[in-house]
C-alpha cells in the first residue's frame, strides 16, 4: 500500500476568465516509509499540492488517496491523526494569543492523549527549545523558534505521514541540522512517511529518496536522489536548478 | 569610508517572569555604503538588532545604547514622529515575516500603488504601470495577475519578493533586509540579490543583510558579523568565511548539508558555555 497516491491532480484558483490552474495533472506516488521531495520554481505549485492533500483547497480534480483511502472534499478528524502538515509560513499558522503550552496542549487533547504535561516537555526538547519556552506567546519567539513550535505541533499527534513545506527555511544551519536529524530518527524509529518541499537541494538530497521537480504547475521530472547527486537530470529546468545550486555551494570553497 | 550608521553598545532587554532576558548584549558596529551580513543561529538576536535600529522593538522590550547615530540624526533621542519620517524615507526594513507585514485586506497591486503615490508625484495610471514593472523586476511571473491577488493568495516566495519591491520604493539610504530570500530557490534568489546589489553599487545604499544562509552571505556580502547569544563573536571579510577562526562559526559551516557530499548524519553544533561570556567583538570601522 502506498502512503500517498496522486493521480491526474489539477488545482484551480479564481473563476471564469480569471481562472488559473496552479497544478496541472500531477501524478506521483509515495511509498510507506519513504521520504519524497518536491522542488521547483517559486510559485510553481508546490505548496498547493500539499494543501490539496491536507484538504485546504476547494477546487481540484483528479484522484488522491492516503494509506489506501481515497480522499473526498472534506477531511475527517481521523485524517489528521494520520497526516499532519508543517506550513511554510509559521507566523500565520500559530494563534497569536495562545501560548506554546496551549497550542501543543490542545492538539494533544484533541487526539486523546492523557500524559499531556510530559509530552509537551518532550516535544519541546525534541525540537531543541526546552521547557523554558512553554509559556511564551508567538510574538515572544524568534522566527526559527516559531517554526520549531510548528514542527512540534505537527509531530504531537504521532502522525504516520508528515507534509513538510519548507520546514527548515527559517532556521539557521545548526538548528536545521538538529531538526533534520530528529526527522530522520523519527522516520527510522516509527517508519514515518515524509512529503517535503524545500528550495534547498542540499536539504532535499540529505532527506529524500526520490524527488519531483515542478515548473509552472507541472511535474516536469521524477528522479531519484542518486541521479540528482550525479547531476543526471533529463529535463532542462532540473539541470538548470542543479547547476545553480551546485555553483552557489562551490563558490565559497 | 563614511558611515551611514554607527551603533555602540546596543542592548535589547525583555522583562520576563523569570527576570530580565537580554536578547542583544552590548554590540557595536557601523554600516557604510556596503553589504553588511549578519549571521548566527536562531534566537541569537539578529532580528532584534535590525528592529532596534529603527526603534521597532515592541513593548515591554527596552533598547539602550551608548550611541546610535544615523547620518545627522541621533536615534536615541529621536521622537516617534522623527522615527516615522526616517522609516518612510531614509531607512527601510524588510521584515522576516513578509506576509505578516502586508495588509491582508488590500490587493498586492493597490498596496504597491498606494506606496508609490505617497512617495512620488505620479498619476494613478503611471503608478500602476510602475507597480507592474517592479513586480516584473523581482522576477514575478504574470505580474498583471499578481496585482489583483490578496496576500494570502500568493506563494511564500512571491510574498517575499513583493515586500522587497515595496521597501525599495522610498529609495532608502539604508535597507535592513531580514531573511529576505529564505523562501526563494537559488535562481530567483540570484535575481533578487542582483537588484539589491545594484542599489548598493549604483546609489551607494547601505545594506544590512540578515540571513542564516552562510553560502549566500559569504558570496554576497562585503563584511559579515557572526552573532551568538546576543553578541558578536567574530567579524569576517568577504569571501573569507571559510577562514573563520571561532569554533562557533566553524561549527555553523560544518552543519550545512551538501548535495555532492552526502553524510548519514549532520554534525550538530556543540556549544561551549564560554562563548556566551566572551566579550562582544567590535565591528566599528
Ligand atoms: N488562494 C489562492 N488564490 C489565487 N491564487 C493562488 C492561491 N493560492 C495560490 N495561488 C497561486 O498558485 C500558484 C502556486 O502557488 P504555491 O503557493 O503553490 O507556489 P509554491 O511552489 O509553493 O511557491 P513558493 O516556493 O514561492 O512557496 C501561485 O501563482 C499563486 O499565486
Ligand atoms: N517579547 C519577547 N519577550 C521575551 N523574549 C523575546 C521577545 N522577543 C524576542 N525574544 C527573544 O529574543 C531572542 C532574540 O530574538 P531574535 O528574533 O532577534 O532572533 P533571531 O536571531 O532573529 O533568530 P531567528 O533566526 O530564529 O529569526 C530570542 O531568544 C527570542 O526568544
Ligand atoms: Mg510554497
Ligand atoms: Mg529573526
Amino acid at each position: 500500500m502506498s502512503a500517498i497516491e496522486i493521480r491526474d491532480l489539477s488545482v484551480y484558483f479564481g473563476e471564469g476568465a480569471e481562472q488559473m490552474r496552479a497544478v496541472k495533472s500531477a501524478n506521483f506516488t509515495v511509498a510507506e516509509g519513504e521520504s519524497f521531495g518536491l522542488v521547483g520554481e517559486s510559485g510553481s505549485g508546490k505548496s498547493t499540492v500539499l494543501r490539496a492533500i491536507a484538504g485546504l483547497v476547494d477546487s481540484w480534480t483528479g484522484e488522491m488517496s492516503v494509506l489506501g483511502t481515497p480522499l473526498g472534499r472534506k477531511r475527517a478528524p481521523a485524517f489528521f491523526k494520520q497526516v499532519q502538515m508543517v506550513f511554510q509560513d509559521p507566523y500565520a499558522s500559530l494563534h497569536p494569543r495562545h501560548t506554546v503550552d496551549r497550542v501543543l496542549g490542545e492538539v494533544l487533547k484533541l487526539h486523546g492523549f492523557s500524559d499531556i504535561d510530559a509530552r509537551i516537555d518532550r516535544l519541546l526538547d525534541d525540537v531543541g527549545l526546552g521547557k523554558g519556552f512553554r509559556f511564551r506567546y508567538p510574538h515572544q519567539l524568534s522566527g526559527g523558534q516559531r517554526q520549531r513550535v510548528a514542527i512540534a505541533r505537527a509531530l504531537a499527534p504521532e502522525p504516520r505521514i508528515v507534509l513538510l513545506d519548507e520546514p527548515t527555511s527559517a532556521l539557521d544551519v545548526s538548528v536545521q541540522a538538529e531538526i533534520l536529524n530528529l526527522l530522520s530518527d523519527l522516520r527510522a524509529e516509527r517508519g514515518l512517511t515524509y512529503l517535503m518541499v524545500s528550495h534547498d537541494l542540499g536539504v532535499i538530497g540529505h532527506m529524500c529518496d526520490r524527488i519531483a521537480v515542478m515548473q509552472h504547475g507541472e511535474i516536469v521530472e521524477l528522479l531519484d536522489v542518486e541521479k540528482m547527486r550525479a547531476l543526471q537530470a533529463e529535463h532542462a529546468y532540473t539541470r538548470h536548478l542543479l547547476d545553480s545550486s551546485i555553483r552557489s555551494v562551490r563558490e565559497i570553497s | 569610508m563614511t558611515s551611514l550608521l554607527d551603533v555602540e553598545n546596543l542592548r535589547v532587554t525583555f522583562p520576563t517572569r523569570s527576570g530580565s532576558f537580554e536578547a542583544v548584549r552590548g554590540i557595536s558596529f557601523s554600516l557604510g555604503r556596503e553589504r553588511l551580513g549578519i549571521v548566527g543561529e536562531s534566537g541569537s538576536g539578529k532580528s532584534m538588532t535590525g528592529r532596534a535600529i529603527l526603534k521597532l522593538i515592541r513593548k515591554p522590550g527596552i533598547v539602550t545604547a551608548d550611541r546610535m547615530q544615523m547620518g545627522g540624526t541621533d536615534l536615541l533621542t529621536a521622537s516617534e514622529r522623527e522615527m516615522r519620517r526616517i522609516r518612510g524615507r531614509h531607512a527601510s526594513m524588510i521584515m522576516q515575516d513578509p506576509k505578516f507585514s502586508l495588509n491582508p485586506v488590500m490587493t498586492v497591486g493597490s498596496q504597491i500603488t498606494e506606496a508609490l503615490l505617497t512617495h512620488e508625484k505620479l498619476s494613478r495610471a503611471e503608478a500602476r504601470k510602475r507597480a507592474v514593472a517592479m513586480l516584473d523586476a523581482v522576477a514575478i511571473r504574470d505580474p498583471e495577475r499578481v496585482m489583483s491577488l490578496y496576500p494570502h493568495e500568493v506563494s511564500g516566495g512571491m510574498g517575499q519578493r513583493i515586500m522587497i519591491a515595496m521597501m525599495l520604493i522610498p529609495n532608502p539610504e539604508i535597507l535592513i533586509a531580514d531573511e529576505p530570500t529564505s523562501a526563494l530557490d537559488v535562481s530567483v534568489q540570484l535575481q533578487v540579490l542582483e537588484i539589491m546589489d545594484k542599489l548598493v553599487t549604483d546609489r551607494g545604499m547601505g545594506l544590512i543583510f540578515i540571513s542564516h544562509d552562510l553560502n549566500l552571505v559569504s558570496n554576497f556580502c562585503d563584511r559579515i558579523l557572526i552573532m551568538y547569544a546576543g553578541r558578536i563573536v567574530e567579524v569576517c571579510q568577504a569571501g573569507k568565511l571559510h577562514e573563520a577562526k571561532h569554533p562557533y562559526t566553524i561549527g555553523l559551516l560544518n552543519s550545512v548539508p551538501d548535495l555532492e557530499h552526502p553524510r548519514p548524519r549532520l554534525d550538530a553544533l556543540q556549544r561551549d558555555p564560554a562563548w556566551r561570556e566572551a566579550p562582544s567583538v567590535s565591528a566599528l570601522t
